[in-house]
């Protein structure tokens, strides 16, 4: 099934890629209100938690450029010796540049 | 329903001020936004229409990949799949504050997650691990990335050119960098350790087997079962 890129079709892609994504900001929610919060299940969602992060930021270090695994690596070194979010983030986006404008 | 089975009261004071400590990072979302307006008409969008999808749809990686799929005919379930499974991530995301949500009247609750999205979310979800309940950040820090992904997508559809490339200032790795300093500057316990270990691990492993944009769910569930069978040994 297509669509044309027509004015009314794009505004019917549109829609369907809002719906889409609205049905997964709120799917999780509204799944979980038939689960009851055991410890283990609070566990579970406590490390699956921090994981998304590291699971949408390991990929971009290995398939990334140097500039993209100099900025990480930066920002990580700086976060674990600051301790401060901007700070870190700053000194990674700098790293990154600089990467790229210097290979 | 009575009041009190809903205890989380939403404070605007606090919601205006997670608006403006989330304003440093929106700066870069601007740079987003107007990257990806400048795809989008490129691909023959109007400005309308590009705006339009930045308005309701609000999830940039998902929005650069169905450009990427625009002709003169799209086709409508590789476009589903796509969105949805760029977008996945959310059900894990909203299911991680359900705790808290569970809390706020179903209005609010759901009226809340319609501007959900990595920035906030990282940031709520950092302090709910040190024990510090933050919902007004997904409302004012939300409202604060939407603004900035509006203005950005405005910009890139009317005056595009001027960014020609975000790369080489490093702007695209800003997300990375952010999402990345939450994770350090939350929680590390052995427990943590081993969970982002076994997350890092299935995340490459879907990133290089599994079919693209699946990786970020397939990690996160794994770090998630680490922690389903190896629970935080309670203060005595």
């Amino acid at each position: 099934m297509t669509i044309e890129t027509t004015t009314s079709g794009i505004l019917l892609l549109i829609a369907i890629m809002t719906v889409v994504t609205l049905a997964t900001r709120y799917g999780g929610v509204f799944a979980m209100s038939f689960v009851r919060i055991s410890p283990r299940v609070e566990s579970f969602i406590n490390t699956m938690a921090s994981s998304v992060l590291i699971a949408i930021v390991v990929p971009m270090a290995f398939d990334g450029d140097a500039g993209a695994r100099a900025a990480l690596l930066v920002t990580a070194v700086t976060m674990l010796v600051l301790r401060k979010p901007l700070p870190s983030i700053a000194a990674g986006i700098a790293a990154a540049a600089a990467v790229r404008y210097l290979f | 329903m009575s009041v009190a089975s809903y205890p989380y009261q939403l404070q605007p004071a606090k919601v205006r001020l997670e608006f403006v400590r989330l304003l440093p990072i929106s700066l870069f979302v601007v740079a987003f936004g107007a990257a990806f307006g400048l795809a989008a008409i490129q691909k023959g969008l109007e400005p309308l229409q590009a705006l339009l999808m930045s308005a309701t749809v609000f999830a940039g990686a998902s929005q650069f990949a169905a450009v990427d799929m625009w002709g003169a005919q799209v086709s409508v379930l590789p476009l589903i799949a796509v969105v949805f499974a760029i977008n996945s991530r959310h059900l894990l995301m909203g299911a991680s504050l359900y705790p808290m949500l569970k809390e706020l009247p179903p209005r609010q609750r759901y009226g809340v997650l319609l501007l959900l999205t990595d920035a906030n979310w990282a940031v709520s979800a950092q302090e709910y691990q040190s024990g510090r309940r933050n919902l007004e950040v997904i409302l004012g820090g939300g409202l604060a990335l939407w603004l900035a992904w509006m203005i950005g997508t405005l910009m890139g559809v009317y005056f595009g050119r001027l960014l020609q490339d975000p790369q080489s200032l490093g702007l695209d790795m800003v997300l990375g960098c952010f999402l990345l300093a939450m994770a350090l500057g939350g929680k590390k316990s052995p427990r943590i350790l081993v969970a982002w270990a076994v997350a890092a691990a299935a995340a490459l492993a879907a990133y290089w087997y599994l079919p693209p944009h699946t990786h970020v769910v397939v990690g996160a569930l794994a770090g998630g079962v680490v922690g389903l069978f190896w629970l935080e040994k309670k203060p005595v």
